[in-house]
């Protein structure tokens, strides 16, 4: 809305009489626009309902977050804050904690972070730097793709070409190659932490790849000819005059990926195996924060096991909140903060 | 018919930049008045402040008084209704990109809510007659994108789409600024048939042309009016050191 | 940095880089480059995996019963996710119908009233979160506003939890639409004494309206694929079903029922399911992109 001129706009209706300068007949279209008003209240009006349904986003974290505590409460009262570190899950004597989930979520997810980083800087690099120009459109084409596809076909894809994958030929490969690590041992029934990290490696890749190129793309074109200029190889170039420009950038979407892989639920409870214990070996079945709510929730019989299955929701989204939010000021700052930085 | 400006004090700021100092002056009604002066210097924050467009930047402000006829824009109307008193022609042509030409004419009278079909026609003829684009696209009024035709076509729709307000006063912000020099011309025989029906405003940065059309021609330098007076006194024997330093070409 | 494999040699020129320091430049270069394409053609391999196991394993599945039938009990062959698929469409609907209009409000204000402004900022940062707000917990937040009050799953609380989840999509492409949305264009009919309402209507709106259409299609395509916030809220449905009030089917929900299910016969429906949901999806990304290239607008000047 514009700011107020310093002088005092009142509408009178005085004002709407025609001038007595022009005594000649007044044109149809002179007179019909005459008689509009000045249309303050339809522009008020229309303002406020503008306002108020951007602010219905606000409404509605605040809403989120206050039902999620609303409908914890048994369990915060019964557990505090221990319920972060205790291990124990069982539903039948109301014995509950969080600590296998959050074990479960972190593993996958960082796990998914370690396979995914790499690819998705080497696609963003290729994509930015060394594709061929009429290759460049298809293959960012294709991997938005991958980030449209949903979740749950996904699960779909895992649990019938991925599962037998790793039960057959990817899991005995690294039980011969790296078992001595002592992250492949137990039986592998294909289902799993490691499977799961796979699959949510996958679909956070184009999230972090397209991110990554925007940011990269972002770094104006005369830093790289500043260091090309100085006898500098591509890959120097795009070490100096690219990635370290843009790391802070990199850095935030590599954390929206974070919040993405955290949060993500239907193709993890898929392949995952869904049960609550620790292990160190990455074949051993696992759970995560959201998998558990997604199976357990609606068998949730007592108050108490609901409550805490809330508790883990209202975790889930206060952890995604601030991965979120930090990774957004991360990507901001590279993309419209004043990219020309003095060289 | 037009109606007569009587600008006094006026005082105009983007964010903490004074751009318009105690401006008085008065533009006579039915002529054409041109307002030169070097980039910058506040003549198209002028023109912006005479119906109420400053305003729309939120970090712009105004102060004094402004009276068209006998109305003080300021106090005695709201921005809306000023606006619709006073064609306003911009620096690029501006057509709605989404309309037919047909629409681009009568836009200023669709969406303020006028409905008949009679009026609207005889509208669209009368303004592009006297914008002098009529027999050009009588053809595809309604057919052909405002978009589509060439930027001097453009600007004499967008004149039209002025017009077809019947509006008093008629503001143009470097109107030919950016058009090739036959539209320019133009533009220019278009102005001088229109000052006998309208008050009208330009501004240039180019003298030449604001001694082919207006009577009356103001200096601005460096938010300040400096000299205002007819066009033959400024260009021939101008009262003030920096006019006769800027016609001459010594500086700007 | 270029001066810094630069050392001093004992012999010749000092400043020129000798011979192993280029090579190994160069060889560094060679193999991140390889590196790069090998990168790309990894991600890529997966896309290219599933888009073939879809068609492979749905198109032999398809059939008109697909269509037409509600699923087969166990045990028996054929049966199709007909009321699924109305029951996506309508949870959709409702989705839409409550999300868009909120949604593109919240962008004419982001786009026409806050700009510059701090409220504008905080608005738009607050979309990009909820954005990132993990589907199951806005599942479990309607269950608890909606459905635990009322004692049972419902279509409306299904839509409810989708369009929530609309609105951040919908508000950010509406913005970034009509930022495309030339200010002359704006001035021109702020000029005529158009009021500012009817100008962001009947100018910068219609003027961005194919670029926010599509951005509505993105967002609709999004949440067609939500599976966790259905389920505790829409629940699923064997049977067909029309009443708001009721649990009701939707596709998603179906395909992931059948894929954990032990039965050759709903594998074969949950890969059938999962190809009809895809396409659906990928012809609203793709017109988004094509949208998007053509720039949508070169009005103006």
């Amino acid at each position: 809305m514009p700011v107020k001129p310093a002088v005092s706009v009142v509408a009178s209706p005085a004002a709407e009489k025609t001038t007595p300068s022009s005594p000649a007949p007044v044109s149809p279209v002179r007179e019909f626009l005459n008689t509009r008003g000045s249309g303050r209240l339809a522009d008020t009006s229309f303002a406020a309902l503008m306002l108020a349904c951007a602010c219905s986003i606000f409404v509605i974290v605040l809403f989120i977050f206050w039902i999620l505590i609303q409908n914890s409460h048994l369990s915060l009262a019964a557990f505090g804050w221990k319920f972060f570190t205790r291990e124990a899950w069982d539903p039948v004597s109301g014995d509950f904690g969080a600590l296998p989930f959050i074990y479960g979520t972190l593993a996958t997810s960082l796990l998914a972070l370690a396979m995914a980083v790499p690819l998705a800087l080497g696609v963003a690099i290729f994509l930015t730097e060394l594709c061929p120009r009429p290759l460049r459109a298809p293959i960012s084409f294709l991997t938005e793709l991958l980030a449209a596809i949903p979740s749950v076909v996904y699960g779909l894809w895992a649990v019938f070409v991925l599962v037998p994958i790793m039960r057959d030929t990817l899991g005995p490969f690294l039980v011969k190659t790296l078992g001595w690590t002592g992250f492949f041992e137990g039986a592998n029934f294909g289902v799993g932490l490691l499977t799961a990290s796979i699959i949510l490696a996958i679909m956070i890749l184009p999230i972090i790849s397209s991110l990554t190129r925007d940011i990269m793309t972002a770094v104006p074109h005369s830093q790289r000819e500043a260091v090309l200029a100085l006898g500098a190889t591509r890959w120097e170039m795009i070490r100096i005059g690219v990635l370290r420009n843009s790391r802070i950038g990199i850095v935030g979407a590599v954390m929206l990926g974070l919040g993405r892989a955290l949060g993500e639920t239907m193709a993890v409870t898929m392949v995952i195996g869904n049960h609550p214990e620790i292990h160190k070996s990455l074949f051993a079945p696992g759970y995560t924060l959201a998998s558990v709510i997604a199976n357990e929730f609606a068998e949730a019989t007592g108050d108490l096991y609901y409550s805490a299955l809330i508790e883990i929701g209202l975790a889930l989204f206060l952890v995604t909140i601030v991965v979120n939010a930090v990774a957004r000021l991360m990507v901001w700052a590279v993309t419209r903060g004043a990219p020309s930085r003095a060289s | 018919m037009g109606v007569g400006i009587q600008v006094e004090d006026l005082n105009a700021w983007y964010g903490s930049t004074h751009t318009l100092q105690d401006i008085n002056l008065h533009i006579p009604a039915n002529h054409a008045t041109a307002l030169i002066g070097p980039s910058g210097c506040g003549k198209s924050t002028f023109v912006r402040c005479l119906n109420r467009m400053h305003e729309t930047n939120p970090i712009a402000r105004a102060t004094g008084v402004v009276k068209m006829g006998e109305i003080d824009i300021y106090r005695e109307a709201s921005p809306v209704e000023i606006r619709r008193r006073v064609g306003m022609v911009f620096q690029r042509p501006n057509p709605f990109p989404t309309m037919s030409i047909y629409d681009n004419v009568i836009s200023g009278l669709k969406l303020n809510g006028f409905r008949n079909r009679r009026i609207l026609d005889e509208t669209v003829e009368r303004s592009l007659k006297q914008a002098a684009l009529w027999e050009e696209v009588k053809d595809d009024l309604k057919k052909k994108s405002g978009a589509s035709l060439s930027g001097g076509q453009q600007q004499r729709m967008c004149i039209a789409r002025a017009l077809a307000v019947d509006p008093e006063v008629l503001l143009m912000d470097e109107p030919a600024s950016a058009l090739d020099p036959v539209s320019t011309s133009k533009i220019e025989d278009l102005i001088f048939q229109l000052k006998t029906q309208y008050t009208i405003v330009i501004v240039t940065h180019n003298m030449q042309q604001a001694a082919r059309v207006a009577e009356n021609t103001g200096f601005f330098l460096n938010g300040k009016l400096v000299e205002f007076d007819s066009t033959h006194k400024i260009f021939t024997n101008p009262r003030d050191k920096r006019t006769e330093d800027y016609i001459t070409g010594r500086f700007g | 940095m270029s001066t810094q494999p630069i050392q001093a040699q004992p012999l010749g020129d000092p400043r020129k880089p000798s011979r192993a320091n280029i090579l190994r430049r160069y060889t560094a270069d060679r193999i991140v480059s390889g590196l790069a394409v090998l990168a790309t053609v990894i991600v890529l391999a997966p896309l290219a995996a599933i888009l073939f196991y879809l068609v492979y394993k749905g198109a032999s599945s398809l059939n008109l019963a697909f269509f037409t039938h509600v699923p087969a009990p166990v045990g028996e062959e054929g049966g199709g996710m007909a009321n699924a698929i109305v029951g996506s469409s309508l949870v959709l609907l409702l989705a839409s119908l409550m999300g868009i209009p909120v949604g593109i409000a919240a962008g004419v204000y982001l786009s026409e009233f806050g700009r510059g402004k701090f409220l504008g900022n905080a608005v738009r940062f607050t979309a990009d979160v909820l954005n990132g707000v993990p589907s199951i917990v806005m599942g479990i937040t309607i269950y608890s506003l909606v459905v635990k009050p009322q004692r049972h799953y419902s279509a409306l609380a299904g839509g409810i939890a989708l369009a929530i989840m609309m609105i951040p999509t919908v508000t950010r492409t509406t913005e970034e639409m009509l930022a495309t949305v030339p200010l002359a264009i704006r001035e021109a009919a702020l000029g005529l004494g158009v009021p500012k309402w009817r100008t962001a209507v009947s100018v910068s709106l219609r003027t961005a309206s194919p670029g926010i259409i599509t951005g509505c299609m993105l967002a609709f395509a999004r949440v067609a694929g939500e599976t966790a916030p259905l389920l505790f809220t829409a629940f699923g449905n064997q049977f067909w079903s029309f009443n708001l009030n009721e649990p009701i089917a939707a596709l998603p929900l179906q395909i992931f029922v059948y894929a954990i299910s032990p039965y050759d016969e709903w594998h074969r429906l949950a890969w059938a399911g999962a190809l009809v949901l895809i396409v659906l999806i990928m012809v609203s990304v793709t017109l988004v992109r094509v949208f998007a290239n053509r720039g949508v607008l070169k009005g103006g000047s």
